[in-house]
């Protein structure tokens, strides 16, 4: 399996350059967990159960993602900062169609 | 002052299983925790889902392993200060220590062990202008005395378990009870949200969806809250309390500043040894410490609980003698008389 790259802005505004694997069953919150691109303890926090919003992050690219199941749209709906381009990383699977993918980490809350 | 032999801070599965392991030692416990209940992630974030690396439970939800870790401790008689957070700690001439929380509570030990996993559990506060200023004046986000709603209008804001299930029970205490959400659709078990629609029918909810709550309006207190429902204009519903309801997120917060070495949110520990944090006689154990190679799993707090309590135990009774016995041989003996023990084989001839 190939690795993609994608781009992700932190939450002090730094841009990162970022080779994922996409044979790991990675998520988007994982990567930048695996890159440290958060604080620890900031990030993650449900673990990836669409259940605590600390994953928020805005797309910027116009990059085919998956379709938000219910769970992923209803915890946007109680999240704070929310945009038009709000996601949840940790439903956004490292898949080879998500090649360019560029996002914005969302404010700690 | 409440006084022990070991203080916890955090009763998650790691402070509570210290408890059984410090017992084995004769040695009491008491626990503080920010959260109204014990627990720690395992009742705060996912009581009703599965768990499936406790050893020798091939599948246990985490509220269940919470009830199970409670009732394995309750002959150690552990005491409990729920809802308040430690807040400052002050070693003592003699070695000791005295932690105080932010309710002001006293407790004096002469071990404390840290067990506050990912940070003590605090309300995710909506960014609402002057919210902070009607804190306990009618803005409250942790529930912890339905009888002060008794007779009152309250709103509440959020679209989770807990807003269903405050939403549900308040509305045979409060006069009036409003639920507010940005959508229609809501997060939670499906009991919940057929309940809530039971009682909208029967009038005794007022639900407003979708929309938001955008301003506070009072003086010193609460008196009503502005409300922007989607494509209307901005209006007022007349309260007494706004229950804001959007979850908790675990902060390190103060005891970042007990002069512990901390390392990506975390209390560097010596885990050769005994989980000891640069401060003797304070340990971190579970999620809250790291060391090279540390993982975040309950099974990792267990093991950290037991070690960290014999090392606690040299330290209080430097000059005893010591041997480890398993639970079977020694049975369990509680604070409480009770006594369990192995039943002793039949010795007796056959004819
Ligand atoms: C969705 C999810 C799924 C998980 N699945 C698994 C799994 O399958 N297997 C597994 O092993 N682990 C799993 N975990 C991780 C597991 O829950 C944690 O490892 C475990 O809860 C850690 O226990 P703990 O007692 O160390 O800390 P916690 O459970 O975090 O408890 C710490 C407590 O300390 C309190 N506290 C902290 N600081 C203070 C203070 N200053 N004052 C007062 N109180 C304070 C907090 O309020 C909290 O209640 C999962 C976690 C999540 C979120
Ligand atoms: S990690 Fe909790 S919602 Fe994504």
């Amino acid at each position: 399996m190939q690795d993609i790259n994608i781009k992700i802005t932190d939450r002090n505004g730094v841009k990162h350059d970022i080779v994922a694997p996409t044979d790991m069953a990675m998520n988007l919150m994982e990567v930048v967990r695996s890159y440290e691109l958060a604080e620890e303890g900031t990030i993650g926090i449900c673990g990836g159960m669409a259940m605590c919003a600390s994953c928020q992050c805005y797309v910027n690219s116009d990059t085919e993602l998956p379709a938000m199941t219910d769970d992923e749209d209803a915890m946007l709906a109680e999240a704070f900062d929310v945009e038009d381009n709000s996601r949840l990383g940790c439903q956004i699977q490292m898949t080879p169609e998500m090649e360019g993918l560029e996002v914005t980490l969302a404010p700690e809350s | 002052m409440i006084t022990t032999d070991i203080l916890i801070i955090g009763a998650g599965p790691t402070g509570l299983f210290t408890i059984f392991e410090a017992g084995l030692l004769k040695l009491k416990c008491h626990l503080i925790d920010a959260l109204p209940q014990p627990g720690g992630q395992c009742s705060e974030i996912y009581p009703k889902k599965p768990i499936y690396d406790i050893p020798a439970y091939p599948e246990i939800l985490a509220g269940d392993l919470t009830d199970k870790l409670i009732e394995q401790t309750k002959q150690f008689k552990p005491g409990f200060t729920l809802g308040e957070r430690a807040e400052t700690i002050d070693k003592q001439e003699d070695g000791s220590f005295i932690v105080t929380t932010n309710k002001g509570t006293k407790h004096h030990a002469k071990i404390v062990a840290i067990a506050g996993g990912l940070g003590s559990f605090e309300p995710r506060k909506p960014k609402i202008e002057s919210l902070e200023k009607f804190e306990d004046n009618g803005v409250e986000y942790i529930i912890k005395e339905p009888e002060l709603y008794r007779d009152k209008k309250v709103v509440i804001s959020g679209g989770g378990d807990s807003a269903l299930d405050w939403a549900i029970f308040l509305s045979d205490v409060a006069s009036e009870v409003t639920l507010i959400h940005r959508r229609n659709e809501f997060r939670g078990a499906l009991d919940s949200v057929e309940k809530v629609q039971e009682l909208k029918n029967a009038g005794k909810i007022r639900m407003i969806t979708p929309a938001e709550v955008k301003g506070i309006v009072g003086d010193d207190k609460v008196t009503g809250v502005v409300v922007e429902k989607k494509g209307e204009d901005a209006f007022t519903v007349d309260t007494d309390h706004f229950i804001p309801l959007f979850g908790l997120s675990p902060k390190l917060g103060p005891i970042a500043n007990w002069g512990l070495e901390i390392e990506k949110n975390a209390i560097k520990v010596n885990n050769a040894l005994d989980y000891q944090t640069n401060i003797p006689g304070i340990y971190a154990i579970g999620d809250v410490n790291t060391y090279p190679g540390k993982l975040k799993l309950i099974l990792c707090g267990f093991h950290e609980a037991t070690l960290m309590c014999q090392s606690a135990y040299k330290r209080i009774f430097p000059d005893k003698k010591y041997v480890m016995k398993y639970t079977t041989v020694g049975g369990v003996e509680g604070f409480d008389g009770t006594k369990k023990e192995a039943p002793k084989a039949v010795v007796k001839a056959i004819e």
